[in-house]
């Protein structure tokens, strides 16, 4: 115990429940940590808190007050808790949270925030339990509390060996006043913190009776579907409903602000109502945009000067005089975040309550989205947050709730919405496309003097939120504004091109397109100079910092330097975001047809104080996975005012022989917490893309890798 | 609508339902067995898949005319077996993300290992890389099925 947190007036700890029901503790605890992420920027201004609850038998329930996406919360947010509070692991119960705008802080799963900004509340939270505990089995013994300790649920008197379970002094606990000042563990004493424990959620999602949103019933559903309309924008003119209605299982046609929705006693009643439906659309003014305009759009909108968000020194004049310069355009594409669970809700509207249940990453934003459509008060909205079968982002739009809503409202009855996976393609929050041009200036001794980007890209927050989020920080340079290589002369400045796509956030947000184009230019610089592109960077990090650390790792680990396999080749990157620090090494070849082959990957990684090794281990995987899936396949293409693709086949995923071998390894740490979900992606597309360089000589400024442009010619 | 038999992991069941239903909506929405997932509902991604006879089918592309009289395995009939190798292999190498196509993947693997016994890396990539995983468990998965096989999961 070396460390004493003080908890101010602001945490406002108090004992909710008493009598009978055990020791229930709840903290309101605001941030100690700066949003990174566009989304928590966007997200109400709370921290993450803490339910746990310990009943008569020591049974600890942790309410998880975060979505279940496979990253792991609803195993490691309890560890968290329960190392703190020296619980008995084998008797941990986790619950899912309810929504509330207030009780549990931001319940966003996203901007990889979930551990971090409870890692502190929630060692509290075990702390200020556990010592509670500790003072009622003193009293109870009448022996100083000092000779006592605390042990996997057990309180135990030093001296004399005698001990209480916890579940023997809940009731006595729940009397005493809550300390102001609780001591947390030192590190060293951990006992779960930092070990790779099993899942608490994969046993059931491995006999399959894990129920995701799709897979939830309620007493008397009826489902339903939407038939949208495919142009952006667009709006319903007519339809038709008599085909529909004369299917078997069909009973309603009814029109809801998203389109015609079909409600039928069967998903596949649905399915084959909506075909039958005859629905005429006014396409709106969306109706010619297609790909080329908005690329287009971009050239132009690049030829302005932007909002300067970076600038050191004088870049125009460096540039001036530098003796040599470099330029660079780079283009990347829309995607789509294709979850493999298609977006769904049930709503069950009734007079003056709701009750939803939603595979959704933002539980309160559709918890207030539900209100507005229902027009009843925050409170009399129920919404369960289901198992979620992947987000990627994705979920934390309400749209599908909304909908949901308002169908039940319509029809009077509980009733699932179900999404297709053509709806889920046609009808995303796509990852923007974005357009960049760089400068740099290189002096007659072979320094990087100057480095200039010039970004073009829609922005999320002001499409989603409207312009006023631009007076700000724009959210479309986080990655690109944090350059963080030392060069004298730097100017990084942004033109916001929205378009009618709609925006959203995708797995690292714009660090995906910043990342990318960053670290391909700086290849290209360290090209340039006749540098190695590892001590190119190297040498421009500032010595011991955090990002120098992971990049001497990975180049260590990946034996940089050293000769690849043969007809392999080596491409590097690196990339701080979400709190955490990532370096990656991938191996690449490249056959005569331009087929890129992606062999192995090498990360190291910083992200200060691990909870669970495995967890981190598998969302690297993931990130790395996504990121290929996106640098050697991803686009969605626009024509016509409507998304041309529509499902695995013209949006193809990674595949099980496409996945490299994966190495990570953690730099140990106990620096600052960072987050893990999202920061191992951005690294993967400009390590693939050095990679081809270094095998090819041919450089690519446009994603997806495209095998034409790689193509030997003979 | 004609009534159909369907032998689903074991047990017989009358089902009546229109005709050309997908078996996949037979399976979830009329016989509540969820394990099965929908996902592209066009054969692509291998979510929905189970065994027809023995063979690892998609079954959002089968109708219930496609499978009258057959014999029907969906994730709930071989993870009834707790002990069944590949759900210990994929519990103990920690497989599942979200796990929507976990499902999916073991009736795939399973396949796999009825086929072949010992299945190589090539053998893996082969059959495996017809089911889809979005949150990249891809490496686990082959570990998996390694580990199965050693366990005799092919029997």
């Amino acid at each position: 115990m070396s460390k004493t947190t003080n908890l101010t007036r602001r945490d406002f700890i108090k004992v909710v429940s008493v009598a009978g029901g055990g020791l229930v503790l709840g903290f309101y605890l605001p941030s100690q940590e700066e949003s990174l992420a566009s989304e928590s920027r966007a997200a109400a201004a709370f921290e993450p808190n803490v339910w746990l609850k310990i009943d008569q038998e020591g049974f600890v329930t942790i309410t998880v007050a975060r979505t279940e996406l496979g990253q792991g919360v609803r195993t490691a947010l309890p560890m968290i808790v329960a190392e703190e509070l020296e619980a008995d692991w084998s008797k941990v119960r986790i619950a899912p949270a309810l929504a509330d705008p207030t009780k549990y802080g931001s319940m966003n799963t996203g901007g990889s925030t979930s551990v971090r900004q409870s890692w502190e509340p929630l060692r509290k939270a075990g702390a200020t339990a556990r010592e509670m505990l500790i003072t009622a089995a003193a009293q109870t013994w009448n022996v100083e509390r000092t000779a006592c300790r605390a042990e996997k649920g057990l309180v135990i008197h030093i001296p004399s060996g005698r001990k209480f379970a916890y579940g023997q002094l809940v009731e006595t606990a729940a009397q005493l006043p809550v300390p102001t000042e609780v001591s947390l563990k030192d590190p060293k004493d951990f006992r779960l913190l930092g070990k790779s424990i099993p899942r608490l959620d994969v046993p059931e999602k491995v006999y399959g009776s894990a129920i995701f949103g799709f897979d939830m019933k309620v007493p008397n559903m009826l489902v339903a579907m939407v038939e949208r309309c495919p142009v952006f924008g667009g709006k319903l003119k007519s339809f038709d409903a008599s085909k529909a209605l004369a299917i078997k299982g069909v009973r309603q046609v009814i029109e809801i602000p998203s389109g015609v929705a079909v409600v039928a006693d069967s998903t596949w009643a649905a399915m084959q109502g909506r075909a039958a439906l005859a629905v005429t659309w006014d396409e709106g003014p969306n109706a010619g945009l297609d790909s080329a305009s908005i690329h287009k759009m971009f050239e132009e909108k690049s030829q302005q000067d932007g909002k300067i968000v970076r600038q050191e020194g004088d870049a125009a004049s460096a540039l001036a005089t530098a003796l040599k310069k470099l330029e660079a355009v780079y283009e990347v594409p829309f995607l789509a975040h294709a979850p493999m669970e298609p977006m769904n809700c049930i709503a069950d509207v009734r007079q003056d309550t709701a009750e939803i249940w939603a595979p959704t990453q933002a539980p309160q934003w559709a918890q207030s989205a539900v209100a507005q459509v229902v027009n009843l008060p925050l409170e009399k909205i129920k919404l369960h947050t289901t198992l979620v079968g992947g987000g990627f982002g994705r979920r934390l739009m309400p749209d599908f709730v909304v909908e949901a809503t308002h169908i039940s409202k319509a029809i009077g009855a509980p009733v699932k919405v179900v999404w297709t996976r053509e709806d889920d393609m046609h009808h995303d929050f796509y990852r923007p496309a974005s357009y960049h041009r760089f400068e740099a200036g290189i002096d007659k001794n072979g320094q990087v003097t100057v480095w200039k980007h010039h970004l073009v890209a829609p922005s999320i927050s002001a499409q989603l939120f409207g312009a006023g989020e631009q007076q700000g920080n724009p959210d479309a340079v986080d990655g690109a504004a944090q350059i963080p290589y030392t060069i004298p002369n730097i100017l990084v400045d942004y033109v916001m091109a929205n378009t009618a796509v709609p925006a959203g956030w995708w797995r690292s947000v714009y660090n995906t397109q910043n990342a990318f184009v960053n670290e391909s230019f700086m290849d290209e610089i360290a090209d340039a100079v006749g540098a190695d592109p590892y001590e190119l960077r190297r040498r421009l990090l500032p010595e011991g910092s955090r990002l120098r650390g992971v990049l001497e790792l990975v180049a260590n680990k990946a034996g940089w330097g050293k000769p690849a396999v043969t007809g392999r080749s080596r491409g590097i990157a690196c990339h701080f975001c979400f709190g955490s620090y990532f370096a990656e090494v991938a191996e690449v070849s490249v056959d005569n047809a331009g087929n890129v082959r992606v062999h192995k990957v090498v990360v190291a990684l910083d992200c200060g104080p691990i909870v669970h090794p495995d967890l981190i281990h598998s969302q690297v995987e993931g990130a790395i996975a996504l990121g290929l899936s996106a640098a050697l396949k991803g686009e969605i293409t626009i024509d016509k005012g409507r998304v041309v693709q529509s499902n695995f086949d013209d949006y193809p995923l990674l595949t099980l022989e496409e996945m490299p071998k994966v190495e990570v390894h953690i730099l140990p740490s106990t620096e600052k917490q960072g987050g893990i979900g999202e920061p191992g992606l951005p690294p993967i597309a400009p390590a693939v893309c050095n990679a081809i360089f270094a095998a090819t000589g041919k450089r690519i400024r446009r994603l997806p890798i495209r095998a034409e442009d790689l193509k030997r010619s003979f | 609508m004609p009534a159909t038999t369907l032998t689903v992991n074991g047990k017989k069941h009358f089902v009546e339902v229109s005709a050309g239903t997908p078996l996949l909506w037979v399976l979830r929405d009329t016989l509540g067995l969820t394990g099965t997932k929908f996902s592209c509902g066009r054969g692509l991604c291998g979510s929905c898949t189970v065994h027809v006879d023995g063979e690892a089918t998609r079954s959002c592309v089968l109708t219930i005319e496609d499978v009258k009289g057959k014999k029907i395995t969906t994730i709930e009939g071989l993870a009834a077996n707790k002990k069944h190798p590949l759900v210990a292999a994929w519990i103990a190498e920690e497989v599942p993300q979200c796990g929507y196509c976990q499902p999916g993947q073991i009736m795939q693997a399973a396949a796999l290992l009825k086929q072949k016994p010992h299945p190589t890396d090539a053998d893996i990539d082969a059959i495996m890389s017809t089911v889809l995983c979005r949150c990249g468990t891809y490496l686990r998965i082959r570990r998996a099925i390694h580990r199965a096989a050693k366990e005799g999961g092919g029997k």
